[in-house]
């Protein structure tokens, strides 16, 4: 090609730049699909907003009283309020050390069509600087200071 | 020609900025309430000293603030001083006393003091229900009327009364 | 008295921070030179007062002042004081008061060894840092002061430090990382004092290059702790979370490999100069971001209860005056016509730009990932999460694409190269890669398709610095020869380069063999995992200094040969009742095995317990401070410390 060096060069980067971006948005799109989850309160959740058999994130203050554990496995059946509604969960595993009644929780997970959430994740607050900001909304709503 | 690329970066970090300060400036206290400017819904319920049967009626005739709180509720005590205060101030100050337990809430009172001209119970949260309560503490200005004017979501204290809530009372009075 | 002391001696420190400032600028304005040299001096006395307003707060924190509002908050009569010492900067206002020691440590670091800095340059590039500290410095005094007191009713006893806060790691994490964040402000100091005195060339890249690498080697060794800390400490054998807090540190990094990468460009070849002023400001501005997303509370915890929006508007503020500034500055000042020099499709130059543009890409992705939720709430469009699987969409083939690039970096000319010059080693080389990474993932029981890639990609990195010393010794009698004549600048990258190596296949390897269950154990109960048995033999209370603990006892067992006993602990620390899970590892180079303990299951003395395989997981961290190390060894190379003042033209002579 009968180009300048120089202007050859340019229209290089010129297409770096453009190649590079378009992979960069193909990879966050291609990322944030199906892997974002969008926090229902339970409110919502008892109010029949929130979508059924799909990942999202329900979050508020475990109902004092409400924590059952099996003794035969590692099921534990508790509720979740934001005192405007309660949502009872499912969940088998590990629970973070930070849980306990009448604290925040954030958990992930899918709402089944008996409207119990099912969860995968169980999340509590965990360092000093950092809690799940719709723990502390939860918190919050409810006038609790961890 | 060339140099207007050189702003690029400005430009990008200048959205950014204004998407921070967006995020800095939004307030996830912020919960509009469906009563602002209707009346008080309509309840009978006894005072917390157990002696007197009270309804909504008791907001007429002068504006008065309505504090939502609770004994369990660690933010309750921390603005509690400054409750104390403005009624000292000669603000008139309706309690609620939410999701609680009688002997409790009579012990606290005795102990951190009373700044309520009286305290309406609501043990089972049926009022905060009708009202639109997520929690303790919620503050309500209301007016002469009986109206509510403004709902505060968390703490009162000189700030948040230097703000939006103590200027919807100072609204109020003439 | 003490803590008024120390607010004072850091309120000189501010003091010295706005001379620092406007003294030596004025001085390189107006041409004078005493005011330029009054720098130095200067940067010594703001050390000095920062120094001393940090160590009141530790004397504060180790005589039990509670009196003290971060004292009473964060320590406790009953805390070990090696933790009281930790104690300091586990909490907001402590840390930014370390993160100020830092800042003024380094700047004083500048002033001590600016020797052979031009002294225009000198005075402009402490000025800078000056102006970063008053930032900071009043940051500290008006937002969050440390020194302030629980006035007139003071605590008998403090409310503990967080115990998970209560380790080792974390005494040595916060430290290394800001002395990372912190010392790209001399990289970005360098960047606006070249862009002001209008003189971008490759002898500014050679003064901020050792700065830049010793700041990113001190950036990886933190980030390299706070994942170990992480995994041992919270219990549930996670290494990388890719949580808001630890974004704020990974975007810094990943800029600033850019930056260490561009620097070299520029040093040696005088090209991309405006492009590596811009990633300087950028990794500088990441690094502020990033405090301003910890502290100001608009990711972490939206609710305004424990943060102060006042908080978030300053820094807001700050970033607007340090970043907006700086950008304008640039806008206005940086070369703008193309340079003269030239380089080819192949070679070391394009790879370079490859590599900038792979990192860059990758930081915005991630700050992409962690702003997304504030972008839709402030877009109202309610209450979005963006978890690790995002991050891993992403990162992970922006990572595989670098790689192969990463690999023929080393061994390629500046200018231009000729793939025939090397195409038989190389050929060598990828058929020696692709036997390895053939044969070795059966080593670990079965094959795996991704463990091979990541063997072939791992391979093909040091099949590149081989294939680079092999091509250095052609013609020469021994390799040996060729390994003397080495600077330590090569060394640096070969060490950073094999580290970086290490962490690919580790990564790959614990992802994808890592064997994790939890279930329910009782006493007698034996479980097995990836060819090992854990026997728990139950638990019984055991008492710490500070905390009560219940602790298991479980055996593991390979065949039939004992390989460990482990016990982990259930804590509960006295002071703030929080129950803390303390795993028991088995450490090993080729595997980690974890075990922790959930809660207590009924009646017969049972246990939810969490049992981890981990493949090669340590492989990470012996990387990560490989790159780190790598990166500390380059500052020792001879040119460095003799710096011609000609070297621009120099450098222009045999472009």
């Amino acid at each position: 090609m009968a180009m300048h060096p120089k202007r050859r060069k340019r229209l290089f980067v010129v297409l770096a730049v453009v190649v590079f971006s378009s992979i960069g948005i193909g990879l966050v799109v291609n990322g944030l699909s199906g892997n974002i989850n969008l926090f229902y309160p339970p409110a919502d959740v008892v109010a029949g907003k929130a979508p059924v058999d799909r990942q999202i994130r329900v979050g508020g203050m475990v109902v004092d009283g409400s924590v059952e554990r099996s003794d035969s496995s590692l099921e534990v059946r508790f509720a979740v309020t934001d005192y405007a509604g309660t949502v009872p969960v499912v969940y088998s595993g590990i629970l973070p050390d930070l849980f306990d009644e009448g604290q925040g929780v954030v958990a992930a997970g899918q709402l089944n069509e008996q409207g119990v959430f099912v969860a995968h994740e169980v999340l509590a607050k965990h360092d000093e600087n950092y809690m799940p900001p719709e723990v502390a909304e939860a918190l919050e709503s409810a006038g609790k200071k961890l | 020609m060339r140099r207007l690329f050189l702003f690029v970066p400005l430009v990008l970090f200048s959205s950014l900025a204004w998407f921070l300060f967006r995020g800095l400036s939004l307030d996830p206290k912020e919960l509009p309430s469906a009563l602002i400017g209707k009346a008080m819904p309509t309840f009978t319920a006894t005072t917390l000293s157990g002696k007197a049967m009270v309804d909504e009626s008791l907001f007429e005739g002068e504006p008065r603030l309505l504090n939502v709180w609770g004994t369990w509720c660690p933010t309750c005590v921390a603005e509690h001083p400054y409750l104390m205060r403005l009624a000292e101030q000669g603000v008139k100050i309706v309690g609620l006393n939410y999701k609680d337990d009688d002997s409790k809430a009579l012990a606290w009172l005795a102990r951190l003091g009373d700044p309520y001209e009286l305290v309406i119970k609501d043990p089972e949260g049926m009022i905060g229900l009708d009202l639109g309560v997520y929690g303790a503490p919620e503050t309500y200005v209301i007016d002469a009327k009986g109206i509510v004017r403004y709902r505060h979501v968390g703490e009162v204290n000189e700030r948040t009364w230097n703000g939006p809530l103590g200027e919807a009372y100072r609204a109020l009075v003439p | 008295m003490i803590a008024e002391y120390g607010l004072l001696a850091l309120i000189m420190g501010l003091v010295s921070a706005v001379a620092l400032t406007f003294i030596p600028l004025w001085g390189a304005w107006r041409g004078n030179i005493a005011a330029m040299h009054s720098a130095r001096p200067l940067a010594l006395s703001l050390f000095v007062f920062c120094a001393l307003s940090f160590a009141l707060l530790c004397v504060s924190f180790l005589n039990d002042d509670f009196s003290l509002v971060v004292v009473a908050s964060n320590s406790n009569s009953m805390l070990p004081s090696f933790y009281k010492f930790s104690a300091v900067w586990g909490n907001h206002e402590g840390s930014m008061l370390l993160w100020i020691l830092v800042l003024a440590g380094w700047t004083l670091a500048v002033a001590v060894f600016s020797a052979d800095l031009p002294v225009k340059l000198m005075a402009r590039v402490l000025a800078v840092m000056g102006l970063v500290g008053i930032g900071f410095i009043s940051f500290s005094i008006f937002t969050s002061n440390p020194f302030a007191r629980h006035l007139p009713n003071a605590p008998l006893d403090g409310q503990d430090l967080n115990p998970l806060l209560q380790d080792p790691g974390l005494i040595i994490h916060p430290p290394l990382l800001y002395m990372g964040y912190v010392g790209f402000s001399v990289a970005f100091a360098f960047a606006i004092a070249a862009l002001m005195g209008g003189r971008l060339d490759a002898a500014w890249a050679r003064w901020s290059r050792p700065w830049t690498n010793v700041a990113w080697g001190f950036l990886t060794l933190g980030i390299m702790l706070g994942s170990w800390w992480a995994y041992y400490e919270l219990g549930w054998g996670g290494w990388w979370f890719w949580d808001p807090v630890e974004n704020a540190s990974f975007m810094p990094w990943l800029a600033g490999t850019a930056l260490v990468h561009s620097l070299a460009v520029t040093e040696k070849r005088g090209v991309f100069k405006s492009w590596t002023v811009l990633l300087a400001i950028a990794t500088f501005s990441l690094s502020l971001l990033g405090t301003f997303l910890v502290r100001s509370g608009v990711l972490t915890s939206v609710h305004a209860f424990a943060s102060d929006p006042d908080r978030g508007m300053f820094i807001l503020a700050f970033l607007l005056v340090v970043v907006g500034g700086s950008l304008v500055l640039f806008a206005l000042r940086a070369p703008a016509v193309d340079s003269d020099i030239r380089y080819g499709w192949l070679s070391r130059e394009t790879l370079l730009l490859f590599n900038n543009v792979v990192f860059l890409v990758a930081t915005v992705t991630v700050l992409f990932g962690t702003l997304f939720p504030l972008l839709m709430d402030a877009l109202g469009q309610g209450k979005y999460s963006v978890g690790p699987p995002y991050f891993n969409a992403v990162f992970v083939p922006l990572m595989a694409v670098l790689v192969p690039v990463m690999g023929i970096g080393p061994f390629t000319r500046w200018k231009s190269d000729d793939p025939k010059r090397w195409h038989k080693i190389l050929i060598q080389g990828v058929i020696v890669c692709a036997l390895a990474a053939g044969i070795l993932p059966w080593l670990g029981g079965e094959f795996n398709i991704w463990v091979a890639l990541s063997l072939l990609l791992a391979f093909w990195i040091v099949a590149g610095l081989v294939a680079d010393l092999r091509l250095k010794a052609e013609g020469r009698s021994t390799i040996w020869h060729v390994v003397k004549r080495q600077t330590p600048s090569y060394w640096g990258m070969v060490v950073a380069h094999l580290g970086f190596a290490m962490c690919v296949i580790s990564v790959v390897v614990v992802t994808q063999w890592n064997v994790e269950r939890d279930l329910r154990m009782a006493p007698g109960d034996t479980a097995e995992l990836a060819g090992y048995r854990f026997e728990f033999h139950g638990s019984s209370g055991v008492q710490g200094p500070n905390y009560l603990a219940d602790e298991g006892v479980v055996t593991v067992y390979r065949r039939d040969t004992r390989v460990a006993e482990l016990r982990p602990q259930k804590r509960q620390y006295k002071a703030s009742g929080q129950v803390m899970t303390e795993a028991a590892i088995d450490a090993g180079l080729w595997r980690d095995l974890y075990v922790a303990m959930g809660e207590s299951i009924g009646t017969d003395g049972a246990w939810a317990i969490r049992l981890h395989y981990k493949p090669m997981v340590r492989w990470m961290w012996i990387g990560a401070t490989l790159i780190g190390f790598g990166a500390f060894v380059t500052v020792f190379d001879r040119r460095y410390r003799k710096v011609k003042v000609s070297a621009p033209q120099g450098v222009l002579a045999r472009a």
